[in-house]
C-alpha cells in the first residue's frame, strides 16, 4: 500500500504540473492574441511604458554601474596572474553586453515591476475589480494585461541598452582611475572588440526577459485567490518564477546564438 | 419578443467546485421590469448564481436565458453584447482605485460605449447627483470615501449606462442600518426610473422587504421557495420562517460545533 500511496502522490504532482502548464499556455496565448487585436488602450500603454521603462532606470543603472566596476577590478586581478591585464576592456565590454546587463537588468525588473504587477492585479482580483471590468464590457486581458506585456517587451530592451552603456562606463571608471589604464586606449579597446552581435544578443535577451517578467506578474496576479495572503503568495511566485525563467531562457538564448 | 417572456430564466443550473456542489439544479425566472430578491444564508450559492448569469463562471449543466437567448455557451463579442445589458453593484463596491470617482462612474460609457470623456463626465456627474453625491466627490479617489459613499458611487456606476438589468450583490452588507435604508431607497428609485429588471441577493431581510417585488429563497444549491414579498411572513415554509426570524432553531442547521 505504501508504494501505491507514493505513486499516487507522484501522479497527483505530475497532473498538477500539467494542469498549471496548460493553464499558463492558454493564458499566454490569449494574452498575446489580445496584444494584436483592437481596441487598444494607448493611455494605459503609455502609463505602463513610463512605469516600467523610466522608473526602473535608477535601479538598473545602479546595478549595472556597480557590476561593471566590480567586474573591472576582478578581471584585472585575475588576468594579472598570467600577465593579460590588457583583457579588462574587452571582457567588461562583452560580459556586460552579452550577459550581465540583460540578466541583472531582467532580475531587477522582475523584483521591481513583476512584483508590483502581481500585487496590483491580484488585489484587483480579490476585490472583484476584475469581475467589475468584465461587467462593464471591458476585457481584462485587453485593459490590464496587453498594455503591460507590450510595455514590458518593448521597454526592457531600452533599459538594458542603457544598462550596457553604464556598465561599460563603470569598468572604464575603475580601469582609468584606480588601475591606471590609459583613457583613450581603454575606449579604443572596447570599441575594437565589440561586434553588433554582442549588442543584438543582449537586446534580444532583454526583450524575452521583459516579456517573461510581465507575463509572470500578470499570470500570478490574475489567478490569485484568498485575500491578502493570496496576493502575497502571488507576488512571491511572480518574482521567483520570473527569475528562474530568466536564468533558464538566458542559457537557451545563449546556446541558440552560439550553436551556429 | 413578447411581454410574457421572462427577462432572465435559469433551468436546472448546476455548478460544483471540485467535489463541493454549490448549485444543485437552480430554477429561477425574473420577469421584465420585476425586482426579484434571492435570500439565503452564507455559502448557499447566491453569488455563484449571479456570476453564472454574468458568465464570470461557467455552469457545469443547465441553461441560462437572457431575453430568450441562451447565454450559457456564449463567448467573445457575443457575450460582450449581452453584457452591455447588465449593470452590477458588487458587494465590496469593487471600484477601480487607480481611477478617480467620476472616471469610475463613467467607465462603462467610455470603455463600453466609446463615449468621449467630456460627455461621459457630464453623464457621470448627473448619475452621481441621482445617488446624492456632489460634483466635488467626483475628483476624489475611491480610497478617500467612506463605505456608504463607495456603495453609492458603485450604484452610480452600475446605473450609468442605463442598463436593462441590474444585479445587486449584498447591497447593504457592512453598512449601518440608516445608510442601508438610504441605499435601499436609492436602489428602488434608480431601478424604477430606468424601468430596469433587478436581481438582488442578500441576507438582509429588511433590505429584501424594501426592494423586492418577489422573493426567492435558496438553500443547499436549490430554490426552495418563491413568492410575492407580501407572502414572506406566511410562506408556510419552515426554512423561510427560520430565516426571516433569524433563529438558530429550525430545519437549517449551521455547520457549527456545539459545545
Amino acid at each position: 500500500m505504501m508504494i501505491i500511496d507514493f505513486l499516487a502522490r507522484i501522479g497527483r504532482l505530475f497532473i498538477g504540473f500539467l494542469g498549471t502548464a496548460g493553464r499558463l499556455s492558454i493564458f499566454t496565448g490569449v494574452a498575446v492574441s489580445h496584444c494584436f487585436r483592437p481596441p487598444f488602450f494607448p493611455r494605459l500603454l503609455l502609463q505602463q511604458m513610463i512605469s516600467i521603462g523610466y522608473y526602473s532606470l535608477p535601479v538598473v543603472g545602479l546595478t549595472t554601474l556597480f557590476t561593471g566596476m566590480a567586474l573591472g577590478l576582478q578581471i584585472f586581478e585575475g588576468s594579472s596572474r598570467f600577465n593579460a591585464e590588457g583583457s579588462v576592456a574587452w571582457i567588461v565590454a562583452i560580459g556586460m553586453t552579452r550577459e550581465l546587463a540583460p540578466v541583472l537588468g531582467g532580475l531587477m525588473v522582475a523584483g521591481r515591476v513583476g512584483a508590483a504587477m502581481a500585487a496590483e492585479i491580484g488585489t484587483m482580483r480579490v476585490t472583484e475589480q476584475i469581475d467589475a471590468l468584465t461587467t462593464l464590457s471591458t476585457n481584462p486581458f485587453k485593459y490590464l494585461i496587453a498594455p503591460r506585456l507590450i510595455a514590458g517587451t518593448t521597454m526592457v530592451p531600452f533599459l538594458v541598452l542603457i544598462g550596457m552603456i553604464i556598465g561599460i562606463l563603470g569598468g572604464y571608471l575603475v580601469a582609468v582611475n584606480i588601475l591606471g589604464f590609459n583613457s583613450a586606449g581603454y575606449i579604443q579597446n572596447t570599441w575594437d572588440i565589440l561586434e553588433t552581435v554582442d549588442i543584438v544578443t543582449g537586446i534580444v535577451k532583454a526583450g524575452v526577459f521583459g516579456f517573461l517578467v510581465t507575463l509572470m506578474g500578470c499570470y500570478h496576479g490574475y489567478y490569485s485567490r484568498g485575500g491578502a495572503q493570496g496576493v502575497g503568495a502571488a507576488t512571491t511566485n511572480a518574482v521567483v518564477t520570473a527569475s528562474i525563467l530568466i536564468l533558464t531562457a538566458n542559457l537557451v538564448i545563449t546556446q541558440l546564438f552560439f550553436s551556429n | 419578443m413578447n411581454d410574457t417572456q421572462p427577462k432572465i430564466s435559469l433551468k436546472d443550473v448546476r455548478k460544483s467546485f471540485g467535489s463541493k456542489v454549490v448549485l444543485d439544479g437552480v430554477d429561477l425566472e425574473v420577469g421584465r421590469a420585476e425586482s426579484l430578491v434571492v435570500i439565503g444564508g452564507s455559502g448557499t450559492g447566491k453569488s455563484v448564481t449571479l456570476k453564472c448569469i454574468l458568465g464570470l463562471l461557467r455552469p457545469d449543466a443547465g441553461t441560462i436565458m437572457v431575453d430568450g437567448e441562451d447565454v450559457t455557451r456564449m463567448r467573445g463579442a457575443e457575450r460582450e453584447r449581452v453584457l452591455n445589458k447588465f449593470g452590477m453593484l458588487f458587494q465590496g463596491a469593487a471600484l477601480f482605485d487607480s481611477l478617480l470617482v467620476w472616471e469610475n462612474v463613467a467607465f462603462g460609457l467610455i470603455q463600453g460605449q466609446g463615449m468621449r470623456r467630456g460627455a461621459a463626465k457630464e453623464v457621470a456627474l448627473e448619475k452621481m447627483a441621482q445617488v446624492g453625491l456632489g460634483a466635488e466627490v467626483g475628483e476624489l479617489g475611491p480610497a478617500e470615501l467612506s463605505g456608504g459613499m463607495q456603495k453609492r458611487v458603485a450604484l452610480a456606476r452600475a446605473i450609468a449606462t442605463d442598463p436593462e438589468i441590474i444585479f445587486f450583490d449584498e447591497p447593504t452588507t457592512g453598512l449601518d442600518p440608516i445608510m442601508a435604508d438610504v441605499i435601499n431607497d436609492l436602489i428602488v428609485n434608480s431601478v424604477r426610473s430606468l424601468g430596469a429588471t433587478a436581481l438582488s441577493i442578500t441576507h438582509d431581510i429588511a433590505s429584501a422587504r424594501k426592494i423586492a417585488d418577489r422573493v426567492a429563497m435558496i438553500h443547499g444549491g436549490k430554490i426552495i421557495w418563491t413568492g410575492p414579498v407580501g407572502d414572506l411572513d406566511n410562506s408556510g415554509n419552515p426554512y423561510v420562517d427560520q430565516f426571516i426570524r433569524g433563529s438558530a432553531e429550525g430545519p437549517i442547521q449551521m455547520e457549527v460545533l456545539r459545545p
